[in-house]
C-alpha cells in the first residue's frame, strides 16, 4: 500500500466528484481541484470568505462553496474555470445550501430556517418554499433524484410537501400525525417515505408517494426513541436504531418487525467478536462488535492488530450522564451492505464517526475522529 | 351445757341409728342380716353350742374375747363351773359397743365412699367436659393458624406488588425525569433562537442598508439533460401527477409479481409435502393393516382435484391447507403411535431388509467362488494335457526364433541405413565446400583475368590456397591448363559418393568464360 503526501484541508471539506475523477479539497477560502489519478492540482479557485460548505454537483461539472457568515454561496465550473456564479442572499443570512439532484438548482436554507430558496442556474429565476422544518433530516430527495421531500411546521402542526425536482412543482402537501417530526427518508426505489418523531416518542410513520399514509409503527411508550433510520438498499427492510440499544427490523409488505437485534453488555450469542489489541498503552483499546461476521481481517495493522475473543465477550459499557440532553446511548449510526446481507450498527458512545459498506458488499470502513478501519467479509464458498 | 351435751348426745346417737337404719347399706345389711339367723335362731339350738361341749365353748369364747383385747369371761381355775354373770354381761357389753364402734366407722366409711364416688362422677364429667373443650379449642387454634398464615401470604405478595409499583414509580420517575432533560433541553434551545431572532430583527430595523438576495451569473447554463425547460402548465401538472401514480403503479405491479412467484413456489412446496406425507402414511397403513385402507380411499379421492387448475382460487388455498394440516395430524399420530409401541415394528423391517442385502450379497459371493472354482479346474484340467503344452511351446520357440531372425535381419539393415547417411552428410559437406572453394577460385580467376586483361599483364599468380580438396586442385588446374579433362576429375569425386551417375562430358560452359 502506498501513500501519498499528506494535502492541507480545513473543515473536513475533502470529497471526491461523483465520476470519481476530481477530487476538491477546501483550504480556508481557496478551492483546490485535483486529478484523482495523478493528485496534481487542476483548477485552484478563490472564494470571498472562509469556506463552510462544498459540494459537487451530480453531474461533476460544478462545485458549490457556501460561506455561511457572510451569506454567500459561489459556484465554480470545472469545464470553464473562467465561469462564475456568486449567490448573495443578503440580510437574510445563509444556514445551509445544497445542490438539487439534477445539478442546475441550488437550495439555500436561510437563518432561523424562515424560507428555502431555490436558484436556478439555467434560468436565474428564484422560488421560495416558507415554512421548512428546522430539524435532524427535514429534506431529502429521492434516489432517482425525481421528487424531494420537505417537512414542514405551520400552526405548531407538521406537514410535508413533497415537490417534484423538474419544475418544482408542488405535488403533495399533506399533514402528519407527529407531535414534532424529527426526520423523514425515502425509500431507495422512491414509492415510500419514513417520517420519524423526535425521541420523545418512538413512532416512525410510512406515507406512500401520494401521500397516503400506510403503516405506523411504535415499539414502546414513554421512554426515549427513535435515534437512527436506515433503508436497505432493495427497499424491502428498514432498520430502526433506538435508544434502547435496540435495532428492529421491519418489512416492506406488513410493516411490522421481522428481526430484532439487541447490544447486550455481554455478547454471547454472535458468532465471532473482534478485539483491537494496541501496542502503546496511552490510547484506549476500542472494542466493536459487529453482527453476522464471519471473517475479517485488518488492513492497517501496523500498530494494532486483531484478536478473536473467546465468547462470552464484555464490553466496557461507559454509563452516559443521564442528566443530560440526547444521551450518548442507543443506535446511533445504521448500514446496510449493498446487497442487503449485512447490517453494520454502532451502539452507544463508541467514537465511531460512520459507517460505509464498499459497493460489493465485502467490506466495511469504520471512520473515527483520528482513525480509520477496514472490515472484510468473508465472501461464502461456491458450494455452500 | 351438760343438757345439750346429754341432748346432743341423745339426738347423734337417734340420728346415727336412724341414719343406720335409712342408709340401710348393703354392707350393714348384709353384716345386720348375718348377724340376724344368730339372734333368730335363739329359740333352735344353736350348732356352736350344746348341752354337751359347754367348756368347750366357754374356752373357746374365751379364747376369742381375749384376742379382741376383752377380759377373760370364765377363769379356768376356778373350781365353780358356774358363769360370772357380771363378767359375761361385761362382756357382752363390751362386745355390743365393739360392734356399734365397728357398724359406725362403716357408716364413716361408707359416706366417704359416696362422697368419693360423687367426687369421681364429677371429675369424670369435667374431664370429658375439659376434654371437649380442649378440641374444641385445638381447633380453634388451626383455624387460627391457617388464617394466620394466609394473612402472611397475602402480607408477602402486597409487599411483591409495593416492590414493583415502587420500581415501576421510579422507572416512570426516571422517564420523567429524562423527558424533563430533553424538554428543558429543547426549551433552552428554541429560547437561544428566539433571542437571535430578535437580535436580527433589531439589527435589521436599526440597519440603514438593507442588503437585497441577488444572484450573479456569468451565462446562463443549459439543463442537465439537454432539453428546454417548460412553461408551468395545468398540462405538465397533470403529467407529473401521472408520472407520480405510474411509479407507484409500477412499483406495487413488481410487488405483486414477486409475492405471485413467491406465492407459487409455496402451494408447489405445500403440495409436494402432501403428497409426500399422503404417500407415506399410505404406505405404512398397507403395511400394518387393510382396514384402514377405506379411509385412505376417500382421502385419495379428495386429493383428486386438479391442483393447477384451481390454485388462483381461494377456496383451493384453503382445501390445500386443510388437507395438508389433516395429513400432518395423521403422520404425527402415527408416529407417536409407533413411538408407543416400541421401536420393534421400525427395526424390524430394517433388519429384514438389511437381512435381505446381505442374503444376496452371499448368493452372489456364492457364484462367484463357484465360478472361478470352475475356472480354477479348468485350468489344472487344462494344464495336465502334456503334449499339448509341449507343442505350444515348440510353437513359441519357432515364432521366437524367426523374429529373432527377422530382428538381426532389421539391425544389419538400419546398420546400412546409418552408414550410408553418415557417407551421403559427409559428402554434402564437401561438396558445399568445394563449392565455396570453386566460387572462390572462379571470383579470383575473374579478378585475375580482368588484372591480366588489363596493361598490368603478367600477374599471374597462384591464387589457390592448399587447404582445398583434390577437386578443388582439379578445377585449379583446369584455370591454369586448360587443355586439362575435368570431367574426369568430376567423375571421380562423385563416384566416391556411391552414385555412378555420369556427368555429362560438356564443357562446363557453367564457368561462363570461354577460354581461348
Amino acid at each position: 500500500m502506498n501513500f501519498s503526501e499528506v494535502f492541507k484541508q480545513s473543515n473536513q471539506l475533502c470529497k471526491v466528484s461523483p465520476d470519481g475523477k476530481y477530487l476538491a479539497t477546501c483550504v480556508q477560502y481557496r478551492l483546490v481541484i485535483r486529478d484523482i489519478n495523478t493528485l496534481q492540482i487542476l483548477n485552484l479557485y478563490t472564494c470571498l470568505d472562509q469556506i463552510s460548505h462544498m459540494e459537487w454537483s451530480s453531474d461533476s461539472l460544478f462545485i458549490l462553496c457556501a460561506m455561511y457568515k457572510r451569506g454567500l454561496v459561489q459556484v465554480w465550473s470545472l469545464e470553464q474555470p473562467d465561469w462564475h456564479c456568486k449567490i448573495d442572499e443578503g440580510s437574510i443570512g445563509l444556514v445551509s445550501s445544497r445542490w438539487s439532484p439534477d445539478g442546475r438548482h441550488i437550495l439555500n436554507t436561510t437563518e432561523f430556517h424562515l424560507r428555502i430558496t431555490v436558484w436556478s442556474l439555467c434560468t436565474k429565476a428564484v422560488s421560495y418554499i416558507k415554512y421548512p422544518k428546522a430539524c435532524q433530516k427535514g429534506l431529502d430527495f429521492s434516489r432517482d433524484g425525481c421528487y424531494m421531500a420537505l417537512a414542514e411546521r405551520r400552526d405548531c402542526k407538521d406537514y410535508v410537501s413533497i415537490f417534484v425536482c423538474d419544475d418544482w412543482h408542488l405535488l403533495r402537501h399533506f399533514e402528519t400525525e407527529t407531535q414534532d417530526l424529527s426526520g423523514l427518508e425515502w425509500s431507495p426505489n422512491g414509492s415510500v417515505l419514513a417520517v420519524w418523531e423526535s425521541c420523545l416518542e418512538y413512532k416512525i410513520l410510512l406515507y406512500s408517494l401520494d401521500g397516503r399514509l400506510l403503516s405506523t409503527y411504535s415499539a414502546y411508550e414513554w421512554s426515549l426513541g427513535v435515534k437512527s433510520v436506515s433503508w436497505s438498499p432493495s427497499s424491502q427492510f428498514l432498520a430502526i436504531g433506538s435508544f434502547d440499544e435496540k435495532v428492529r427490523i421491519l418489512n416492506h409488505i406488513t410493516w411490522k418487525k421481522v428481526a430484532q437485534f439487541e447490544h447486550p453488555a455481554v455478547i454471547d450469542n454472535t458468532k465471532t467478536v473482534y478485539k483491537e489489541i494496541e501496542k502503546r498503552p496511552t490510547v484506549t483499546s476500542d472494542e466493536m462488535s459487529l453482527h453476522n461476521i464471519t471473517v475479517a481481517s485488518s488492513l492497517f495493522s501496523t500498530q494494532s492488530k486483531y484478536e478473536i475473543s473467546p465468547l462470552p465477550v464484555q464490553i466496557p459499557v461507559v454509563k452516559p450522564d443521564p442528566d443530560r440532553a440526547n444521551p450518548k446511548i442507543g443506535v446511533s449510526a445504521l448500514a446496510f451492505s449493498s446487497d442487503s446481507r449485512y447490517v453494520a450498527t454502532k451502539n452507544g458512545g463508541f467514537q465511531v464517526h460512520s459507517l460505509n459498506w464498499h459497493r460489493s458488499g465485502d467490506s466495511l470502513t469504520l471512520i473515527g475522529k483520528d482513525q480509520l478501519c477496514l472490515c472484510y467479509m468473508d465472501t461464502e464458498q461456491d458450494d455452500k | 351445757m351438760f343438757d345439750w351435751m346429754t341432748i346432743h348426745k341423745k339426738l347423734f346417737n337417734k340420728l346415727l341409728f336412724c341414719k343406720m337404719r335409712n342408709l340401710y347399706s348393703p354392707l350393714l345389711r348384709h353384716f345386720s342380716q348375718s348377724s340376724l339367723p344368730l339372734h333368730r335362731n335363739t329359740n333352735v339350738q344353736s350348732a356352736f353350742c350344746t348341752q354337751q361341749n359347754v367348756q368347750e365353748c366357754l374356752s373357746h369364747i374365751n379364747q376369742e374375747v381375749s384376742s379382741l383385747g376383752l377380759p377373760t369371761v370364765w377363769v379356768e381355775l376356778d373350781e365353780s363351773s358356774d358363769l360370772n354373770v357380771v363378767t359375761v354381761l361385761n362382756c357382752m357389753y363390751d362386745l355390743i359397743q365393739l360392734h356399734h364402734r365397728s357398724l359406725r366407722t362403716l357408716e364413716n366409711i361408707e359416706v366417704e365412699q359416696l362422697k368419693s364416688n360423687s367426687k369421681l362422677d364429677y371429675l369424670q364429667l369435667s374431664t370429658t367436659r375439659l376434654k371437649e373443650q380442649l378440641e374444641c379449642s385445638k381447633r380453634e387454634n388451626t383455624g387460627l393458624l391457617e388464617r394466620e398464615r394466609q394473612l402472611q401470604q397475602k402480607v408477602k405478595s402486597l409487599q411483591n406488588c409495593l416492590k414493583n409499583e415502587k420500581e415501576e414509580v421510579q422507572k416512570l420517575q426516571n422517564i420523567i425525569a429524562s423527558r424533563a432533560t430533553q424538554y428543558n433541553h429543547d426549551m433552552k434551545r428554541k429560547e437561544r433562537d428566539l433571542n437571535k431572532l430578535k437580535e436580527r430583527l433589531n439589527q435589521l430595523l436599526a440597519d440603514k442598508k438593507e442588503r437585497k438576495q441577488a444572484i450573479d451569473v456569468l451565462n446562463n447554463i443549459g439543463r442537465a439533460d439537454g432539453k428546454r425547460s417548460v412553461w408551468k402548465t395545468e398540462k405538465t401538472e397533470a403529467k407529473h401527477e401521472g408520472e407520480m401514480y405510474k411509479a407507484l403503479l409500477s412499483d406495487y405491479d413488481a410487488r405483486q409479481r414477486d409475492l405471485v412467484l413467491e406465492n407459487a413456489e409455496l402451494r408447489k412446496v405445500l403440495q409436494q409435502m402432501k403428497n409426500d406425507m399422503v404417500s407415506l402414511l399410505r404406505l405404512k397403513k398397507l403395511t400394518q393393516n387393510g382396514v384402514q385402507n377405506q379411509c385412505n380411499g376417500t382421502q385419495v379421492e379428495e386429493d383428486g382435484f386438479d391442483p393447477s387448475k384451481e390454485l388462483f382460487c381461494v377456496h383451493a388455498c384453503e382445501k390445500l391447507t386443510n388437507s395438508l394440516r389433516l395429513q400432518w395430524r395423521r403422520l404425527k399420530s402415527h408416529v407417536e403411535q409407533l413411538d408407543s409401541q416400541g421401536i420393534e415394528t421400525v427395526p424390524r423391517e430394517s433388519h429384514e431388509e438389511e437381512m435381505d442385502k446381505l442374503k444376496l450379497e452371499v448368493q452372489q459371493c456364492k457364484d462367484l467362488i463357484q465360478t472361478q472354482q470352475h475356472l480354477l479346474q479348468h485350468q489344472l484340467n487344462s494344464s495336465c494335457d502334456e503334449i499339448a503344452s509341449l507343442r505350444n511351446d515348440g510353437y513359441m520357440l519357432q515364432e521366437k526364433e524367426r523374429l529373432r531372425g527377422e530382428w538381426k535381419t532389421l539391425e544389419e539393415q538400419r546398420s546400412i541405413f546409418d552408414r550410408e547417411r553418415k557417407n551421403f552428410t559427409e559428402a554434402a559437406i564437401r561438396l558445399s565446400h568445394e563449392r565455396k572453394a570453386f566460387e572462390e577460385d572462379r571470383a579470383t580467376w575473374l579478378k585475375h583475368q580482368f588484372l591480366s586483361l588489363s596493361p598490368c599483364g603478367d600477374l599471374k599468380k597462384p591464387l589457390l590456397s592448399d587447404t582445398t580438396g583434390a577437386s578443388s586442385t582439379g578445377v585449379c588446374l583446369f584455370l591454369q591448363r586448360p587443355p586439362v579433362d575435368i570431367s574426369t576429375s568430376f567423375e571421380i569425386c562423385i563416384s566416391t559418393g556411391g552414385k555412378n551417375t555420369q556427368m555429362p562430358r560438356s564443357k562446363p560452359a557453367y564457368c561462363g568464360i570461354k577460354c581461348h
